[in-house]
């Protein structure tokens, strides 16, 4: 994605209080890239959907300045913004019909009845719902409320669509159905995409880039891949996808890796990211899929005896609680392979892993 | 579809019963269940409301009293032409005598003069001062002599035409007189004289006063519901104990306060004569006529309509308003076609609530009203605890309900009353 030079929103030094007392965002500075779709991603409470707010204009920012299209935007009312917004309960007018909701932001701004018709027409043409068009939002389904939604906030051509997590009202085959049509569509559209979701793998799954909110402040803001595997704080490792973590004391580090005696037994050889020296404490984040089963002697440069506690069969993958290094909650996954090794509870194996693998990151609480 | 359904098989469960007995026999126990809940209220319904409602309507129309008390005279009226110009024959005369002898001696008599005298005045004294001096006649040679010479009313042809008008078990009199009509000498219905039409003028002044208040509710009430409806819940409860306030002060005391406020020598009037707006010569009359009626009215029925306003308006996402704006609506277009249409079914039902209330409204009207802001049922009361004439009442009454239910089923009609909202 290319950065700054063509960004069309710009948050500098943004801080939002709303009671004077805590800040809900903490000195955000965030640029979106044109034709991005870049998502907020962050537990409730993070500061995400307040971030969304100032840019859609409900919400004033407490200081800092955003720009949309190098013009600031903080006195500019909502209505002038000329930004498409899909709401988290839809927010379709329940008054009217699918046609003329759709209707709604072309007749505010004046358009000829024959352009109106066609635009609606189209719009209703790219969700698949054009026979639906004389019919109130209560007589459809979720789904469908939520497409309408869609064509809405897209009806009058914006550059910039806000959505808020438009699809936590679905159940789980539906979201990940519509999480493909919202994709689609902005592959499609080439709009500016800025989504909010609590929701990790709706995050993964549509997103250019993902922006992790915690506590007021962006922790990371990545590629879904490089947040993935390359987590750069114990909060987003633990956040995004399933994570298996020790605690630790670093005994010996460079800059490549370190070493750390972690609390419940043993001496873990982890690639250093974010540590804070030799004598300090970190986290060490393991993804469960990373971690080998049996692995020849010497092979890798961790090597524990762990102590099987549950299996259970997922179809896929077996997912095996272990205990290891005192950790009664380790978790490996045992891709459902011909040849994948079969354990049994109650079993001791040996499990090993990379240095590159085992990351080693500020000490989370 | 429902030719499929009729030329299918019946459904039956597994042991063979029709689906549709089977199902009705499960729900069986559920009705019971909800008729025996429902019993006791019915019951009480029926008996202290209903029942007494009824009996009240009815006697809107009742006038067995008539054919009680003339038993002799009545049957015989059926021999005698009223569009004649002859007056009723010996037969009808005797036995006029002969019921009021019986009704004098029963104290009854007096009843019955009372009753038309709601017909046409000076009944009850002829009937009284007849009671008196009946006894006199005794075999005489004309019947309708004898009468005639106790008081010369009983040789008017048109007391004769009234009493047999007069003579079913029925009448229409009341209703007559309640939209101020009357039926005149030769049997024709025509209009009252105008110094005695007032009922019409009523009903009329009811129900524009009642829309005033109803409209003015909605001006004061929306407003403050919007307000109490996006507030933070903390602070809309405090505001929302202070629109409640009045429903736990007396009805009495609330209107008296308006007096003391509203009177010539009033809180309003001296403070306004002291900084000189007005002079102490020029006091504003405000109340005892219809601005004290729709003042105290306006502020005792508003609880009504900010109820269901603020319920109705607790509903409203304020993310509709945010898409509005975010679609490019400014804040007024917003609120107008978005804002105010969804709150429409809070109006109509804070609105009809107010409406049925006020224009059965007594107590305050009757307090602040003076005359010309009094309301029909005033009227109502003074004729069922002053005058008496309960049928008259009756007959208002049934007017004002059929007057509610025409509105209520009009209001259906335009509104839809399922789009009324309680909460």
């Amino acid at each position: 994605m290319p950065e700054n030079n063509d960004s069309l929103v710009r948050f500098t030094n943004i801080q939002k209080s709303y009671d004077g007392e805590t800040l809900v965002i903490k000195d955000l500075n965030m640029d979106v890239a044109r034709g991005e779709f870049l998502t907020m991603l962050g537990p409730s409470g993070s500061g995400k959907t307040t971030c969304l707010m100032m840019l859609a204009g409900f919400e004033p920012a407490t200081h800092g300045e955003i720009f949309l299209n190098d013009q600031p935007i903080n006195n500019v009312p909502p209505h002038k913004r000329q930004i498409g917004m899909v709401f988290q309960n839809y927010a379709l007018f329940p008054h009217m019909t699918v046609g003329e909701n759709l209707a709604f932001p072309l007749e505010v701004r004046k358009m000829r009845k024959n352009e109106r018709k066609q635009r609606i027409k189209k719009a209703l043409d790219m969700v698949q719902l054009s026979e639906f068009e004389h019919r109130r939002p209560m007589q459809l389904s979720g789904g469908q409320q939520q497409r309408v939604a869609v064509a809405r906030a897209l009806v009058f051509d914006p550059e910039l669509v806000l959505m808020d997590e438009p699809l936590g009202a679905l159940d789980k085959n539906l979201r990940e159905q519509m999480q493909f049509e919202i994709k689609h569509i902005h592959e499609q559209l080439g709009v500016t995409v800025i989504y909010v979701t609590h929701d990790q793998s709706e995050a993964l799954t549509m997103s250019n880039r993902i922006a992790v909110f915690d506590d007021g402040i962006i922790q990371q803001l990545a590629a879904p891949d490089i947040l993935y595997e390359k987590p750069e704080n114990a909060f987003v490792a633990q956040f995004i996808g399933e994570n298996n973590r020790f605690l630790g004391k670093i005994v010996e580090a460079n800059d490549v890796s370190c070493q750390v005696e972690v609390d419940g037994g043993g001496l873990v050889h982890a690639k250093s990211v974010n540590i804070a020296g030799v004598g300090k404490r970190a986290t060490l984040s393991l993804r469960p899929e990373r971690v080998v089963i049996q692995p020849p002697e010497g092979s890798l440069p961790n090597i524990f005896d762990a102590f099987v506690k549950e299996l259970i069969y997922l179809g896929d993958h077996i997912r095996t609680r272990v205990d290891v290094c005192g950790h009664n909650d380790f978790v490996i996954k045992i891709a459902n392979s011909a040849t994948h090794a079969t354990l049994k509870r109650g079993d001791v194996v040996r499990v090993g892993w990379e240095i590159e693998d085992c990351r080693a990151l500020d000490p989370s609480d | 579809m429902t030719d499929q359904v009729t030329t299918q098989e019946v459904l039956t469960t597994a042991d063979g019963v029709p689906l549709k007995i089977s199902l009705k026999r499960a729900m069986r126990k559920k009705m019971i269940t909800s008729l025996l809940l429902v019993t006791p209220l019915f019951l009480f319904i029926l008996l202290t409301f209903l029942m007494p409602i009824t009996d009240m309507l009815l006697r809107s129309v009742d006038n067995k009293i008539v054919g009680e008390l003339l038993p002799r005279t009545i049957p015989l009226f059926s021999g005698w032409d009223e569009n004649g110009q002859e007056l009723p024959g010996e037969d009808i005369y005797r036995a006029m005598v002969e019921d009021i002898k019986e009704g004098a001696e029963a104290k009854t008599i007096l009843r019955l003069g009372r009753r038309l005298n709601f017909e046409r005045s000076g009944m009850s004294s002829l009937f009284r001062k007849s009671a008196r001096t009946i006894k006199r006649i005794e075999q005489p040679d004309s019947y309708k002599a004898a009468m005639i010479k106790i008081d010369k009313r009983w040789g008017d042809i048109n007391l004769w035409r009234l009493i047999k008008r007069e003579r079913g078990s029925f009448t229409n009199s009341h209703f007559l007189s309640a939209i101020d009509r009357q039926s005149n000498d030769d049997g024709t219905i025509g209009p009252k004289p105008e110094y005695k039409q007032i009922y019409i003028k009523l009903f009329v002044r009811t129900m524009t006063l009642s829309l005033l208040i109803t409209f003015m509710t909605v001006l004061l009430g929306y407003p403050i519901s919007y307000l109490l409806a996006t507030l933070p819940t903390k602070i809309s409860n405090m505001l929302m104990i202070l629109v409640l306030l009045p429903f736990w002060t007396s009805l009495l005391v609330r209107t008296t306060a308006w007096i003391a406020l509203l009177q010539k020598e009033g809180v309003i009037n001296d403070l306004m004569v002291a900084i000189g707006i007005i002079s102490n010569d020029h006091r504003i009359v405000m109340i005892h006529n219809k601005t004290g009626t729709i003042l105290a009215m306006t502020h005792i029925l508003l609880p009504f309509m900010v109820l269901p306003l603020f319920s109705v308006m607790k509903t409203i996402p304020v993310s509709y308003m945010r898409a509005a704006r975010s679609l490019g609506a400014t804040r007024f277009t917003a609120f107008r076609r978005i804002y105010l249409p969804n709150s429409i079914p809070g109006i109509g039902a804070g609105g009809i609530l107010v409406f049925i209330l006020a224009i059965g409204y007594y107590i305050t009207p009757e307090l602040v009203g003076g005359v010309s802001g009094t309301f029909i049922s005033n009227m109502i009361a003074y004729h069922i605890q002053g005058s008496l004439n309960w049928g008259l009442g009756a007959a208002l009454g049934t007017l004002l309900l059929m007057l509610v239910l025409a509105l209520y089923i009009l209001y259906d009609k335009i509104v839809g009353i399922d789009n009324m909202k309680l909460g």
